[in-house]
């Protein structure tokens, strides 16, 4: 059967359906008089993963920035709990990472400590805030990374931390933008494994930017083509083979899906 | 203050004798805090890239105290303290902008300030020789009420540390992750530039424009160089800071040359050791 963007919504994804769910209607961001993005809806359920792809420029960042409430926008973002109840969603921010200085002395659990604490990270860490620290990291299997500085950390590794410092608390979705950028391709599978870990174990839905096509296969279960509007959404297969696909990024991906040059 | 010189009279040098050279005494005391404070700023100015930066920051409170003396204050260093600050405001903003310590614009406003200073501190054919002492700076005239003022100013950007500093070193390091974690970062950027602003200002007179960057930047970039977290990099440059400045006192003194430039070579001598320590390593 083929999927249009109607029946998505009521088809139940991985997970438990129903259990809460963002729903996006009719959303629009215009910013210095051009229009950014323009009649954006789909649905986020739990423990789904959806990637969203399109070319730079498309209007990525700027929903989530929409959906994080840092810009003003047109239409409605709703998140309801199981049984339909209204609420406010805690999210998660993964933001895209600058490369840190290889001799920057930061390590690990200063940067940490200074933004889940008020402890003053010029000071040594008292061992209760590291404890903590240590079983935030964990939940990324990175406690071998808290006395690293932060500019020794390969582009994975570092990607680990910042999604440990999403979940702190716990987030009800997660939101990564371009997590796989500048992450090898042992470190990609091992966030990626980690994120349906995530998914599973706190019950949140993740969405996330990506440019590396190769990976929507295996981990994730919607992907979303978006430029200003969206223009197909779907299974990564119905994606990938899609006109609108191979119209943005004039690429022919076969059935396993590829890597752009 | 006659607990200090108490103290200092047990030293094993012969300006520390009793009841003589009190300027040396209040010179010394004055180093011990002043260069903390240096120390502390230091690390952040290093890890912001600020470096040059507070090198126009300072050239603008020069001009500030070249406006404050026009003006026929009675305190030209108040008017130099509002000056500085709203240059560091406008210096805030510009950065936030052009999303990076462009060192073009930097320059610009930096050549811009200090020539309005000199302008108007020779206006109507003045001699520049009443501000030399800014230039090069005299520690050796510091009075007790003075070092008061030092003690007091850091005891506030400790209060400010200790209450801000994550935010701030969050808000320079990674700027979206603050703003994703709700800091204000323009608000914490204009902070910590405005308190930049307010101790060079302040110690202007006694560590003089011309070497007050090196004590911004030197003990942090030094230990940067061997430090491996925080901690390590606050106390390292906080250390350095104070080692070099009690140094730098005593070279000035025996060799008879300026205070402000002896503890800089110091600190320039500390920073290469660390730098051959790094390559080392």
């Amino acid at each position: 059967m083929r999927l249009t963007k109607q029946h998505y919504s009521r088809i139940p994804m991985p997970g438990k359906p129903g259990t809460c769910r963002l729903q996006v209607k009719n959303l629009g961001v215009t910013l210095e008089g051009e229009s950014i993005l323009r009649d954006i809806s789909f649905q986020l359920n739990c423990r789904e993963i959806v990637a969203l792809i399109g070319p730079n420029g498309a209007g990525k960042s700027s929903l989530f920035r929409s959906i994080l409430g840092q810009i003003p926008y047109v239409g409605s973002i709703q998140f309801e709990l199981a049984g339909g109840y209204p609420s406010h969603p805690k999210i998660g921010y993964v933001p895209q990472s600058p490369s840190f200085d290889r001799s920057c002395p930061i390590s690990v659990l200063d940067f940490f400590t200074a933004a889940i604490s008020r402890w003053p990270v010029f000071l040594p860490v008292p061992a209760p805030l590291r404890e903590k620290v240590t079983e935030c990291l964990s939940r990324v299997h990175g406690e071998a990374l808290l006395h690293k500085r932060i500019g020794s950390l390969s582009g994975g590794e570092l990607q680990r931390v910042l999604l440990a410092l999403a979940l702190e608390p716990i987030p009800q979705i997660l939101i990564l933008d371009e997590p796989l950028s500048g992450v090898d391709v042992g470190g990609e599978h091992l966030l990626l494994e980690m994120l349906d870990e995530i998914r599973q174990k706190y019950d949140l839905s993740i969405l996330f930017s990506t440019h590396d096509f190769s990976t929507l296969r295996h981990y994730a279960d919607k992907v979303i083509l978006l430029q200003q509007a969206i223009l197909k959404v779907g299974t990564p297969v119905e994606v990938l083979q899609s006109p609108e696909f191979q119209a943005v990024f004039h690429l022919n991906l076969g059935e396993e899906g590829g890597k752009p040059q | 203050m006659s607990v200090w010189y108490w103290l200092v009279s047990w030293l094993p040098f012969e300006w520390a004798a009793p009841d003589t050279m009190l300027f040396m005494k209040n010179a010394l005391l004055a180093v011990l805090v002043v260069t903390p404070l240096f120390g502390l700023l230091s690390t952040m100015v290093v890890e912001s890239r600020m470096a040059f930066f507070s090198d126009a920051l300072g050239h603008s409170a020069f001009t500030g105290m070249a406006i404050g003396a026009i003006c026929g204050l009675a305190a030209p260093v108040g008017a130099a303290v509002i000056f500085s600050v709203v240059i560091a405001l406008l210096f805030t903003l510009v950065r936030q902008k052009t999303h990076m310590a462009s060192d073009t614009a930097i320059s610009v406003f930096s050549s811009a300030a200090v020539a309005l200073g000199i302008f108007l501190s020779t206006l109507g054919g003045q001699s520049f020789t009443k501000f030399n002492n800014l230039l090069i700076g005299d520690i050796l005239s510091v009075a007790p009420a003075e070092i008061g003022l030092l003690a007091l100013i850091l005891l506030a950007l400790v209060v400010l540390w200790v209450t801000s500093f994550n935010q701030m070193m969050l808000s320079s390091v990674h700027q979206a992750l603050a703003d994703s974690r709700g800091i204000q970062v323009f608000w914490k950027n204009f902070l910590f530039t405005a308190a930049i602003a307010v101790v060079v200002t302040i110690t202007m007179t006694w560590v003089g424009l011309l070497v007050i960057n090196a004590l911004l930047v030197l003990p942090g970039a030094a230990a940067r160089n061997i430090a491996r977290n925080l901690p390590q990099y606050h106390l390292i440059s906080v250390l350095g800071g104070i080692v070099c400045g009690i140094g730098g006192l005593m070279v000035s003194y025996y060799f008879g040359a300026s205070t402000g430039a002896s503890i800089t070579l110091l600190l320039a001598l500390w920073f290469f050791l660390t730098l051959l320590f790094k390559r080392a390593r």
